[in-house]
């Protein structure tokens, strides 16, 4: 949609970037509750605060998924830390399309 | 014409808890889901990923605990519409509710329980422009007759158990000829599976392109070949009679948002103060697809919720009788005989 969203993540209750995006009703589904089961949590990753390293279960995820790109990462297997701090990123076009609202 | 006291649409955990329910108080079921088989999200895509939360059960698989569903409300006799999606909803004027789905079968009853979850599942379909233009002349996104494809050229889509399983079960002279494409190098399907394609590619039965997706579509009335993008190499066309892109379902709300309930969030706003009922009386939705102030979509908030539902529903379908509530550890399991 185009819209900027700033986000407060909590480092301490053991959520990853999609339970964040959905805790702010963003139109992330993570449809499998997150794992790895689905790639309805797709993002772009925009700056260097998260490795572009996916695990098996990842890629094999992106590698059906649609509007794949080399910095796309499912939110649900970037855990939050304090790390992340300034991250940036972009939710996947095929994500936001899903969604009907 | 399917006759019943509740209708419920969506045979996923909760829908298949609140027979039992029901049951206790005499009340049939039926119910419909797009879907072939009975289980929704827990049959469709966790089947195997053990779920800690079901009360009295430390750890179960959800497959498992669809199997235990099935086997507490067998003593109801459900009756089931599978692999169909429910299309529309009419009241009567005699208050009965008739669901049709969109293969055209008619169920009738005075309550309707929808427990869909989250929407009905619907296969993901590539991001390719005419795509549309081709379905069901040459593509097909499930597999519903396989002699469909008896003697024809297929090419298979995707990386998953439906792609390898398909592809297994055409390549081996069922079809002419088989090609099975995949984006990357490593398939997530069954090792085992991903084995005996390779033997089939290795002895000339099944062709594997990997690191490749379909790009283009071309044919005039019907499907005829494919552009085929392979990553560091030429794009390539290869002519077919059938593409089958199997890359798995994903829920939509679909034609639950346009039977005139109030949606909020993709969701069903019921009171939950009450028994879950909709704006529409006479319907009901339990478990995921509803929605309230702090709603939490769980199994168990959905078993709970077809409990109450049920006490409902029977003071709609008997408001003379009166209903006192009777422990199971009293009554025993009194099943239907032929209802």
């Amino acid at each position: 949609m185009g819209n900027e969203h700033e986000l407060d993540a909590p480092t301490d209750m053991n959520m990853n970037l999609m339970e964040v995006c959905k805790s702010y009703d963003l139109p992330v589904d993570g449809t499998c509750g997150g794992m790895a089961m689905c790639a309805s949590c797709q993002v772009y990753i925009e700056t260097d605060h998260v490795s572009l390293e996916k695990s098996n279960d990842e890629q094999a995820m992106l590698d059906e998924a649609w509007h794949v790109q080399d910095n796309s990462r499912l939110g649900c297997q970037i855990p939050i830390t304090s790390k992340l701090n300034g991250l940036k990123l972009k939710i996947a076009p095929e994500v936001v399309e899903d969604n009907e609202w | 014409m399917i006759k019943t006291d509740i209708i419920i649409i969506g045979a996923g955990p909760v829908g298949l808890f609140t027979v039992f329910e029901a049951g206790l108080l005499k009340l049939k079921c039926h119910l419909i889901d797009a879907l072939p088989i009975t289980g929704g999200q827990c049959a469709e895509i966790y089947p195997k990923k053990p779920i800690y939360d079901i009360p009295g059960y430390p750890e179960i698989l959800a497959g498992d605990l669809v199997d235990n569903l099935m086997n507490q409300i067998k003593p109801f006799n459900p009756g089931f519409t599978l692999g169909e999606t429910a299309l529309n909803i009419e009241k009567l004027a005699n208050d009965q509710f008739i669901v049709t789905t969109k293969e055209g079968t008619q169920h009738q009853a005075p309550v309707v329980a929808i427990a869909g979850g989250l929407g009905v599942f619907i296969p993901r379909k590539p991001p390719i422009q005419n795509i549309s233009s081709f379905e069901n002349k040459g593509i097909n996104y499930i597999v519903k007759d396989p002699d469909l494809f008896k003697d024809k050229r297929i090419v298979i889509s995707g990386g998953g158990d439906s792609a390898l399983d398909w592809a297994l079960y055409f390549a081996n002279g069922f079809c002419s000829e088989v090609t099975l494409i995949h984006r990357s190098q490593q398939f997530r399907a069954h090792p085992d599976s991903v084995q005996r394609a390779m033997d089939l590619a290795n002895n000339g039965k099944l062709k594997i392109i990997l690191d490749s997706e379909v790009l283009e579509l071309e044919g005039e009335d019907h499907l005829e070949s494919l552009t085929i993008k392979t990553k560091n190499a030429d794009n390539s066309i290869i002519s077919t009679d059938y593409w089958l892109p199997l890359f798995g379902l994903t829920p939509k709300l679909g034609p639950i948002a346009n039977w005139g309930l109030e949606i909020e969030k993709n969701a069903i706003v019921v009171d939950n103060s009450k028994d879950y009922s909709t704006n529409i009386e006479g319907i009901y939705a339990i478990g995921d697809v509803n929605t309230y102030p702090g709603k939490l979509k769980l199994i168990l908030c959905g078993f709970h919720e077809g409990t109450i539902m049920v006490q409902s529903a029977f003071k709609r379908i008997y408001p003379n009788k009166n209903h006192v509530l009777k422990y199971t550890t009293v009554t025993g399991i009194v099943g239907f005989e032929n209802k």
